[in-house]
């Protein structure tokens, strides 16, 4: 097992946002976290990532006990973490964000060759300003930071959110290709189209549970979408 | 005529002199948001470090690396546990600031020491000096130096990136804390290269910071927070200022005037002369 979640809690002060979440990433497989809004599944991630303590339960990386790391001690055992909301440093350059990541993760300067020909939309603009592009290209700069650390396993947390049409459809391309490639992916996604393309298996979040696990064809199910329907 | 043309370079010299004690406070204030109180008595622990040593040429490192290493102390110590809460941050590093005044008056004495002026710095072009001169190159390659170390270096970069977007800079493998640390090292030493610079224009003693520091941070607000172009623009500007109105009133009325200007200044533009995004430390 790539992943192993279990029994996870954690929470913002006193205000519990998971009550004992388990789940497992296998090697080269793609996993769809989903949810309605507010039931847990960005604090998921960011727990998993080591941004917010977990207050009980474990994250098990590898065969390797991460609970206890800072985040960027996770990124360099091969954890690449792409936030939400299309992040960047805004005030270097495209090429400037891509280079702080790939020092900072010890890897090679191929790296960002690699990361550029999955985007080559971002090669044009590399010495812009990263605060320039638009939030579409920056999403792809953001996939392509996560990718200079050479992860093992790619944790992406709505990458399609608030994207224009096209970009999303060159997104969900790169994540298949990735995926195809061998790369483990976690994912947590709002479009149940995108997710039922994407997914080997998912996980149903509702207020802080797991609330449904399984493969893409029982997601296909009237009775899932019903535990997604607003 | 000619009076208001030599107040010019006099402006200037004002001006390089308050641009290098600021220097280090764009650092530790103006990038990572720290109040520290105490960055006046790391320019005293400079200039006494040229005191100790006697030559100028060596105190220049030797103060960066006395001063960065008190800043780095600071840091590792007590300023992390702050960071976020920059109340606690401005009670705990004024405390700092007096202990080391303190010390200094144990360690020095209390009555001010004088710090000779090599003799190749004796002399001067028209009215101005070259220890003027000195402490205005000194300037310049400070900023230029600075310049570098962010946009041209690794380790500025990720600088510049945890300053940005902390959160973001963590979960792309760089170790915030580390960088800090380094920071505030790099601010601290900057600090102490001020204070050598400071021993040419007059005497040292224990109260030498407390006499800058508030010009050190007005400079800095009054440019923008982080931002390099602003700090040497309102270094200069602050300077300029202070020197005419010096030379049509008188210095105390001068400062006032300043002061005045500096306040309706930030009525207007609250940021500063050049905006950057503000980070809050968690």
């Amino acid at each position: 097992m790539l992943l192993s979640v279990n029994g996870l809690e954690s929470g913002y002060g006193r205000a519990r946002v998971l009550f004992g979440v388990s789940l497992e990433v296998e090697p080269g497989r793609l996993v769809c976290v989903m949810g309605r809004n507010g039931v847990g599944k960005t604090t998921l991630l960011n727990t998993v990532m080591g941004v917010l303590p977990a207050t009980a339960g474990t994250v098990t990386f590898d065969g390797r006990d991460v609970t206890g790391l800072k985040p960027h001690e996770r990124v360099r055992l091969g954890m690449g973490y792409v936030p939400q909301g299309h992040q960047c440093f805004p005030q270097l350059s495209v090429l400037g964000n891509l280079l702080v990541t790939v020092e900072a993760a010890k890897q090679p300067k191929e790296a960002v060759d690699e990361a550029l020909d999955l985007f080559p939309a971002l090669k044009p603009m590399l010495r812009r300003s990263a605060g320039h592009l638009s939030g579409g290209q920056q999403q792809q700069l953001a996939m392509a930071r996560a990718l200079v650390t050479r992860p093992r396993m790619l944790i992406l947390d709505e990458p399609t959110e608030g994207i224009q049409p096209s970009i999303i459809l060159e997104i969900e391309a790169a994540i298949e290709r990735l995926h195809a490639a061998g790369l483990a992916v976690l994912l947590v996604e709002q479009y149940l189209d995108i997710a039922l393309r994407l997914a080997d298996r998912f996980v149903i979040l509702d207020a802080g549970h797991v609330v449904r696990t399984g493969d893409a064809e029982e997601l296909r199910r009237d009775d899932v979408r019903r535990l997604l329907a607003v | 005529m000619t009076a208001f043309v030599n107040q010019l370079p006099i402006g200037l010299s004002i001006g390089a002199v308050l641009l290098l004690v600021a220097l280090g406070l764009t650092f530790t204030f103006g990038q990572m948001g720290v109040i520290n109180m105490a960055h006046g008595e790391f320019i005293m622990a400079g200039a006494y470090t040229a005191f100790l040593i006697g030559d100028l040429v060596l105190a220049l490192p030797a103060a960066f690396l006395v001063a960065g290493a008190m800043g780095l102390v600071l840091e590792r110590a007590a300023v992390r546990h702050f960071y976020g809460r920059p109340l606690d941050t401005l009670l705990l590093t004024w405390g700092v600031s007096l202990v080391l005044q303190q010390l200094a008056r144990d360690l020095f004495g209390a009555p001010n020491v004088q710090v000779p002026a090599p003799s190749w710095l004796a002399g001067g072009v028209g009215i101005l000096p070259y220890n003027r001169l000195f402490i205005m190159a000194l300037a310049v390659a400070g900023v230029v130096a600075v310049w570098l170390y962010l946009n041209r270096t690794a380790l500025g970069r990720r600088t510049q990136a945890v300053v940005q977007n902390r959160r973001l800079a963590a979960t792309s493998g760089i170790d915030t804390g580390r960088v800090d640390m380094l920071t505030f090292f790099v601010g601290s030493g900057l600090a102490g290269v001020a204070g050598v610079a400071l021993t040419l224009i007059g005497p040292v003693g224990p109260g030498l910071g407390t006499y800058y520091i508030v010009d050190a941070f007005l400079v800095v607000v009054a440019g923008g927070l982080g931002q390099l172009r602003g700090a040497v623009l309102a270094a200069a500007g602050l300077g300029l200022l202070n020197s005419y109105a010096e030379f049509w009133s008188d210095a105390s009325l001068a400062k006032v005037i300043v002061f005045a200007v500096i306040i309706a200044f930030l009525q207007v533009r609250p940021q500063g002369m050049f905006v950057l995004r503000s980070r809050v430390l968690t």
